[in-house]
């Protein structure tokens, strides 16, 4: 097929190129080590050479995200069309209905006793007849039958249409029926966790179907490109803005290893902090029971205050992801402050504070509860920050005092709207320090109605697109 | 300079078995890599995954004494590395009282008033070893410094005695809970491992070799159960060591198999927070607890 028949080294040198790009940090070093990882484990194994590989380049799981289907592209199971196993090599005809059908059958007996060979060869098999789109494929596969011509000739094949045709998860009935009926007398209790194992293992499939669609579109346009366009970045990496529910629902789930992380870099700056300051006076005063040599330095002893923090962000639709995300990792933090106390706004501004609190309901459905239980807007929906910065500076004026940190959340995109920076000079004039978390990328600042160089003039202000960003950010800025 | 204990993954696999450690393939492979490349073996993963006992079963395997140094917040290298004995010099210095300065100085300086600590116990000497740095996140951002110099090459210098670098390198493994990040020199010095949750297949298995009286469908259905546990948001998922003791007590407590007041009573075995336990037993579909 159109695979390169490049020798181990070259697809070596292109996997990791593929993963640099990706943003995973690989010396050269780590690329002879895997060398010598393949030289030492041979190319027999696929899942030996896997993991080989995983354990030589990679440096966290984090990684593994990415790493796997890039494997998957340069290391591929099989080249070009599946083996049919059924019919007569050779023997290549259009797809039918009943085709998909039997599939539907056989998928969900493999489904049901869990056979991870026979899953693999069901997804080859379905990218192969019901996945194929383009010119060779005649009505361009309306009809929902699929294509028709010998997939060989195919343009291209989508693994988006390939569940829209098989349907997987509408299988989850009728395994479960199959498996009751099965059933002699089955453990009662286990039988609850049923459904949800056969919705994880249809979840592995979707993913199966989607690698092995990567996998035929890279032999036809070139692996280095479907490597680099292909493959979701990691989701510390998504941008704030555009990432999805699933990706907003991993980061939320990162959380709370985050928190303790950033709580542990925060306690050696702090340590590292209380110490260091020589106090001269003290010094010298000691030094006068060693003739004048100040031979025991005396150090400046620190006042054990917890600084205060405080929270204002922007809760509307565009950028809810982003400052959801970073008041609950600022709440997770809250034992390393004195107070944290946090504002949402929209176009007006309410304490949250309690509603992200320890003990209120978990963290899913947190930008509906702000949105229902406090009152972030006042006649219209969209986001006006002169208004909301006046009202802030107005009426939670004691928030903010010289012990205070604030951190404003938000892409400054004012609706045209007045920007009222005499309200941001007046928090920032009282509180401690004022920090900008702005998840616009910087080109973008100043572009149509947002006023981030107007309000970058008067606070400091920080592009933070990505969950890895505000995390170097945070463990930076936040004060010790 | 390989340590050369084994021949292939699957005399890994095989040989680690047979002390009672189960290992997936990665954890195989990279053991096999390890040992072949000559490399340290940083190994990450949740707590109660086997990340301790995979060192302790490498050193069994291979016949060679195991070396531990725990790291803890404040470890130094008077802890890791080597010390002298200051007293025992002190006495040697009044013992020999008429000898000249330069005798003596050369004297106290020597092999017998040196404190080898895990680092330099594990270079010298020829026989195997297997050093295991335990919980190197817990140790100050200093002492990873001095492991990359020992890492690395396999060598250390006391000033007063020249460097000492191994005749046979120690299979290394560090591990880590990834409570702080190791920095990124460190990593690139190592192999890197990540034991995760194990499969079903494989949890079942190891939970068979662990707790022998169990009978085989109760052990599936206990792994089931402890599967459906890790897919929920809980704030401590239940790791292998608590599937062992979940199937231990049921043992202990003669239960034929899972039903609802089994597992309601139970719970609190395998989840270690309240809320974890109210959720999992609405989710679960226990009656109220």
């Amino acid at each position: 097929m159109t695979a390169p028949a490049a020798g181990v080294p070259e697809r070596l040198t292109a996997l990791v190129q593929a993963l640099r790009s990706h943003g995973v940090r690989i010396g050269t070093g780590e690329t002879v080590d895997a060398g010598l990882a393949v030289e030492a484990l041979g190319l027999t194994d696929r899942e030996h050479l896997r993991e080989g590989l995983a354990a030589a380049l990679l440096h966290s799981e984090g990684q593994r995200a990415v790493f796997d289907p890039v494997f998957e592209l340069y290391f591929p199971r099989s080249v070009g069309a599946p083996q049919d196993t059924r019919h007569e090599p050779g023997a290549r005809r259009a797809w039918r209905d009943s085709d998909t059908a039997d599939l539907r059958e056989r998928l969900a007996a493999a489904l049901a006793a869990n056979d991870q060979e026979l899953l693999d060869q069901l997804a080859a098999e379905a990218v192969d007849g019901l996945g194929g789109y383009g010119t060779a494929n005649g009505a361009g596969g309306s009809g929902g039958s699929g294509g028709s011509g010998p997939s060989d000739r195919s343009d291209g094949w989508s693994s988006h249409q390939t569940l829209a045709r098989l349907r997987p998860e509408t299988l989850l009935a009728r395994i479960l029926a199959g498996i009751r009926a099965g059933a002699t007398v089955d453990d009662e209790f286990t039988d609850r966790l049923q459904a949800d194992e056969i919705r994880r293992r249809i979840q592995a499939f979707r993913e199966r179907v989607a690698t092995e669609a990567r996998r035929r579109v890279a032999e036809r346009r070139g692996t280095d490109e479907i490597a680099r366009r292909a493959i979701a970045p990691t989701a510390d990496r998504v941008d704030f803005l555009i990432a999805g529910r699933a990706q907003l629902d991993e980061l939320r789930r990162a959380v709370q290893p985050l928190a303790r992380k950033l709580a542990t870099r925060l306690a050696s700056r702090r340590r590292r902090a209380a110490r260091g300051r020589i106090d001269l006076r003290r010094t010298l005063r000691g030094s006068l029971s060693t003739g004048g040599v100040p031979m025991r330095p005396v150090l400046r002893r620190r006042r054990p205050a917890r600084p205060e923090l405080v929270l204002l962000c922007d809760v509307s639709g565009s950028v809810a992801g982003f400052a959801n995300f970073t008041m609950l990792l600022v709440q997770a933090l809250h034992d390393q402050f004195s107070k944290v106390r946090v504002f949402a706004f929209v176009n007006r501004v309410d304490e949250v504070t309690d509603l992200i609190g320890r003990d209120a309901a978990g963290p899913e459905g947190l930008s509906a509860r702000i949105l229902s239980a406090a009152a972030v807007t006042g006649w219209h929906g969209s986001s006006d920050y002169g208004t909301s910065l006046g009202e802030f500076a107005e009426r939670y004026a004691d928030a903010v005092g010289p012990r205070s940190t604030v951190f404003v959340l938000g892409d400054a995109r004012t609706n045209m709207s007045d920007p009222n920076t005499g309200a941001l000079r007046d928090i920032a004039a009282r509180a401690r320090k004022v920090y900008w978390l702005n998840p616009e990328r910087r080109a973008l600042w100043d572009t149509g109605d947002s006023a981030a160089d107007t309000y970058a003039e008067i606070v400091e202000m920080h592009e933070c697109r990505n969950a890895q960003q505000l995390s170097a950010l945070i463990a930076r800025l936040l004060p010790v | 300079m390989t340590s050369g204990y084994f021949t292939s993954v699957d005399d890994v696999s095989a040989r680690l078995a047979a002390t009672g450690y189960l290992a997936s393939p990665a954890v195989a492979t990279t053991v096999f890599l390890a040992d072949r490349l000559g490399k340290p073996l940083l190994v990450e993963g949740p707590a109660g995954v086997g990340k301790t006992e995979l060192a302790k079963a490498v050193a069994e395997v291979a016949g060679a004494t195991l070396v531990r140094l725990q790291c803890y917040e404040g470890v130094d290298e008077s802890r890791a590395l080597y010390e002298w004995n200051h007293a025992k010099q002190l006495l040697r210095i009044t013992a020999g009282r008429d000898e000249s300065w330069d005798e003596t100085r050369t004297d106290i300086f020597s092999e017998e008033f040196l404190l080898p600590r895990p680092l330099l116990t594990a270079i010298r000497g020829s026989d195997p070893k297997v050093l295991l740095i335990d919980e190197t996140d817990k140790a100050d951002v200093e002492v990873e410094g001095l492991l990359l110099e020992v890492l690395s090459d396999f060598q250390v210098t006391v000033p007063e005695l020249g460097t000492i670098s191994a005749t046979r390198r120690p299979f290394t493994v560090l591990t880590s809970n990834a409570s702080r990040e190791l920095s990124e020199a460190l990593r690139r010095r190592c192999l890197f491992l990540h034991i995760g949750f194990p499969e079903e297949e494989l949890e079942r298995r190891i939970v068979r070799l662990k707790v022998p009286g169990l009978d085989e469908a109760l052990a599936q259905a206990v792994v089931r159960v402890v599967g459906a546990l890790r897919a929920m948001d809980l704030r401590k998922v239940p790791s292998v060591a608590e599937t062992i003791d979940w199937a231990r007590t049921l043992l202990a407590l003669g239960a034929g198999t899972l039903d609802e007041e089994v597992v309601r009573d139970t719970l609190g075995v395998v989840l270690k927070h309240q809320e974890d336990v109210l959720k999992a037993a609405a989710k679960l579909d226990l009656d109220a607890v």
